[in-house]
């Protein structure tokens, strides 16, 4: 019974490791950090407004330029 | 009071995604109804079409009545934000040409080969040989596909609908593409290549990072200058990144090889 629990678990944990990281734990920290500027900046209008879409899209092409097509050999 | 403009968005994120999703379940569902029967693989999708809407209830309903709204709003947000910030980085990448477009052809003719495979080594072999009665392997494989691409669906369903505190518009808006998507496939009876996906997702990844980063933002208590009106606006926003980016990333395609073969 507690193999199947610790089983279920693991499981369990695996799926939302491999939705939410997967191979792509830049986007998973860019959201972290997305939210944790957003507390930080509490009321700030117009602070908050331009740094977080700035911020999506700075991480957005770290993590784009991480999954581009490399020459063979390098 | 909910405005105008986050209800269409939220109509369109849900809609857009599950019908991107329900193709490629759908792709799977004809390759089981034709290589294994169609009688077992549709009832294979219709119990897990139930079994995600006995999840978008039993989960949904409880965050919306139980937890409070600032909350909720920071988690579904952060949960939008990287679904769809990782939508977007697959549809940029494969626009820009560095990854292989959504082959639904492709994945059919793998599925098909695998079914008639396990066909013929149960002794019942090949395309075309369709099971009159119940096919446990047809059910299993139209099961898989439509619960798996459906997760997906499901999450976003709970996280759109939960924060706007409008779960059964976004469950209705989803039942809607699951329907469109089943009707045009039953009545082309194959499965739905010519589906521009990539733009889908891409336009539902765009929905997704906009929503998320106003949810965010909101449950966080960032005061958005024109506040709902603020979502068609990051919207803009991430249009012009997504182009921009795109345009980007084609410039950095690798040089094709010298013996001719295309990289791309």
């Amino acid at each position: 019974m507690t193999a199947f629990l610790v089983r279920g678990v693991k499981t369990f944990g695996k799926f939302w490791w491999d939705f939410l990281v997967g191979d792509t734990p830049e986007l998973a920290l860019a959201t972290g950090v997305i939210v944790a500027l957003a507390f930080l900046i509490d009321g700030e209008r117009l602070v908050g407004a331009i740094l977080l879409p700035l911020l999506a899209a700075a991480f957005l092409l770290v993590s784009t330029l991480r999954g581009r097509r490399r020459s063979p050999g390098r | 009071m909910h405005s105008t403009s986050s209800t269409i968005v939220l109509v369109l994120a849900v809609f857009g995604a599950s019908a991107v999703e329900m193709v490629e379940a759908l792709t799977i569902v004809v390759a089981a109804g034709v290589s294994r029967g169609w009688r077992s693989a549709l009832e294979g999708a219709a119990a897990a079409a139930v079994v995600l809407g006995v999840l978008v209830v039993v989960v949904g309903v409880p965050l919306v009545r139980y937890i409070p709204l600032d909350a909720l709003r920071v988690v579904v947000g952060a949960l939008l934000l990287v679904l769809g910030l990782s939508w977007l980085r697959k549809a940029i990448l494969r626009s820009s040409g560095h990854k292989d477009l959504h082959d639904e052809d492709k994945i059919y003719a793998e599925t098909v080969a695998e079914l008639s495979e396990t066909g013929a080594e149960s002794g019942t072999p090949g395309q075309g040989r369709v099971h009159p009665g119940r096919d446990g392997v047809a059910f299993v494989v139209a099961f898989k596909g439509v619960f798996l691409e459906g997760t997906e669906v499901v999450l976003i369903v709970i996280s759109l609908g939960a924060a706007q505190h409008r779960l059964g518009l976004a469950a209705l808006a989803a039942a809607a593409a699951l329907v469109v998507v089943a009707a045009v496939g039953l009545l082309v009876s194959r499965q739905l290549s010519e589906v521009p996906e990539n733009t889908i997702k891409t336009a539902v990844g765009i929905m997704l990072t906009s929503f998320g980063l106003f949810w965010v933002g909101e449950g966080a208590g960032v005061n958005w200058p024109g506040s709902d009106l603020a979502i068609p606006v990051l919207i803009g926003f991430f249009i012009v990144v997504t182009l921009a980016y795109t345009a980007f990333m084609r410039t950095k395609l690798p040089a094709p090889s010298p013996e001719g073969s295309a990289a791309a």
